[in-house]
């Protein structure tokens, strides 16, 4: 069972619709022994940090993913549901991730200079890492397919956790991943065939 | 690097596209479910649907047919007519849309946008122009372009940008229809005033209407078009080949199944 993290963030239509499209039923809950007993979490989100973060923690699901990552179930952030993966981020003042992917969430307006516009919206593509093995999660992807982005703040200072980047008067961070916890600043559910792919790949990890 | 969008539109009454298409396959050429998969198929990066129902049962036919198309289309929604409130973001939102454009609402009421993109985010607020020349300037139109507002558009869209919409779409009332290219002068002024993502509507009837549209304004994000798109007169792929060919950025798709 694929478990979606329900904590009043955001819409969970479309990520619903398109696991449903793989013949994925996915269970959207925010029970603490459901999330427990499925065989891996998709942690969605959209706005802002601070108040998601906060959701987490009153919730104790904060300290339940922790706990479900550390044991080695497949975690997977998208948009803001990955930053929170990370160990702070810069929005509106300083405030505590998840620090499960190393790195820090910052805005992008003064990495991509000027004349572009803020959020970072539409499609982009998907550059990967030289040198280094593939995400499992980009398994059926090729370098160069385009994903749909909508965000105004980006991780930085990831190390080797990058999985994928995408060029936007800058080199943003896309993805990242450490073993079994993972995420993606895009929108799989809104990629189309691209993103199904990815989805799928997750589901199948 | 972010790539243009290509953007066909459909006008939905009471559940069904108005305009008729002459697409071969289709079982049914006026189904916005058929239509956008047939569409997102063909490599379109975003949908626009237009309720131009004035009925509230035309409505909530229009809120299941949406329900319907975002279940089984995977690129981004806009909804657009018939948004006069916040309770109409929810409405369409829900339905799994991910944008809402509003116009005449958004006139009457221009508070409504920043109400929506303090609840929704600035992303999901679009704000859509109806524009036309009136005595050697840019002035908006309401009501599907019948009426005369007296805005001056510039003014306008200044006014919208800075209570929170996150995108433009103009559309000029002069060239629409004609199909003679869009409306580049108008489109320039827009550019040149806001710094969100704009989109050009009104005046396409050939591929080289988008080349000449991206080329002359690389700051214009996307190009939208609808009865060129229905009758095929333009096809998605061949289009998005041809604006490559020409050295703008476009989303390529693995498996183009049209």
């Amino acid at each position: 069972m694929l478990a979606i993290v329900d904590y009043g963030v955001g819409n969970l239509f479309s990520l619903k619709s398109s696991l449903k499209r793989l013949g994925i039923d996915a269970l959207v809950t925010g029970d603490a022994n459901e999330l427990r007993r499925a065989e891996r979490i998709i942690l969605p989100g959209v706005g802002a940090f601070e108040d998601a973060a906060t959701k987490l923690r009153l919730t104790g699901l904060d300290v339940l993913l922790k706990e479900e990552a550390a044991a080695g179930k497949p975690l997977m952030g998208i948009c803001l549901g990955m930053q929170l993966l990370f160990e702070a981020s810069y929005e509106y003042g300083e405030h505590a991730g998840l620090a499960l992917l190393p790195g820090t969430v910052k805005p992008i307006a003064p990495m991509i200079g000027e004349g572009l516009k803020v959020p970072h919206i539409g499609w982009n593509g998907l550059i990967f890492p030289k040198g280094k093995e593939k995400s499992p999660l980009f398994r059926e992807v090729d370098e160069g397919e385009c994903v749909y982005f909508v965000h105004s703040y980006a991780a930085v200072d990831c190390g080797d956790a990058v999985t994928a980047k995408a060029e936007y008067g800058a080199l943003l961070t896309a993805a990242a991943g450490k073993g079994n916890v993972m995420g993606t600043q895009f929108h799989p559910e809104k990629s189309g065939d691209t993103g199904l792919r990815i989805l799928k790949a997750f589901a199948e990890l | 690097m972010i790539t243009k969008r290509i953007i066909p539109c459909l006008d939905v009454r009471d559940g069904r596209v108005v305009k008729g298409t002459n697409f071969l396959g289709l079982r049914d050429v006026s189904s916005p479910v058929e239509l956008a998969a047939y569409y997102s198929a063909c490599g379109a990066d975003e949908l626009v649907f237009y309720d131009i129902t004035a009925s509230s049962d035309g409505r909530k036919l229009f809120t299941d047919i949406l329900t319907e198309v975002a279940s089984t289309v995977f690129i981004p929604l806009t909804v657009g007519g018939g948004i006069n409130a916040v309770e109409d973001f929810d409405r369409v939102l829900k339905c799994g849309a991910d944008k809402v454009s509003v116009n005449s609402g958004a006139l009457k009421n221009p508070q409504l946008i920043r109400d929506a993109a303090m609840k929704y985010g600035d992303q999901c607020v679009v704000l859509s122009i109806d524009a036309k020349r009136v005595d050697g300037s840019f002035r908006v139109f309401s009501k599907g372009g019948r009426e005369n507002t007296g805005l001056e558009l510039i003014e306008w869209v200044k006014k919208g940008v800075s209570l929170g919409a996150g995108e433009v779409v103009l559309n000029s009332i002069d060239t629409d229809g004609v199909k003679g290219g869009f409306d580049i002068p108008m489109l320039e002024a827009v550019c040149e005033s806001v710094n969100v993502p704009v989109i050009a509507s009104g005046g396409a009837g050939n591929e080289a209407h988008f080349i000449e549209l991206f080329q002359k304004l690389p700051k214009v994000d996307a190009g939208l078009a609808a009865s060129i798109f229905h009758f095929g007169e333009v096809k998605i792929p061949d289009l998005k080949q041809e604006l490559a060919a020409n050295g703008i950025t476009m989303r390529m798709i693995k498996e183009q199944t049209c």
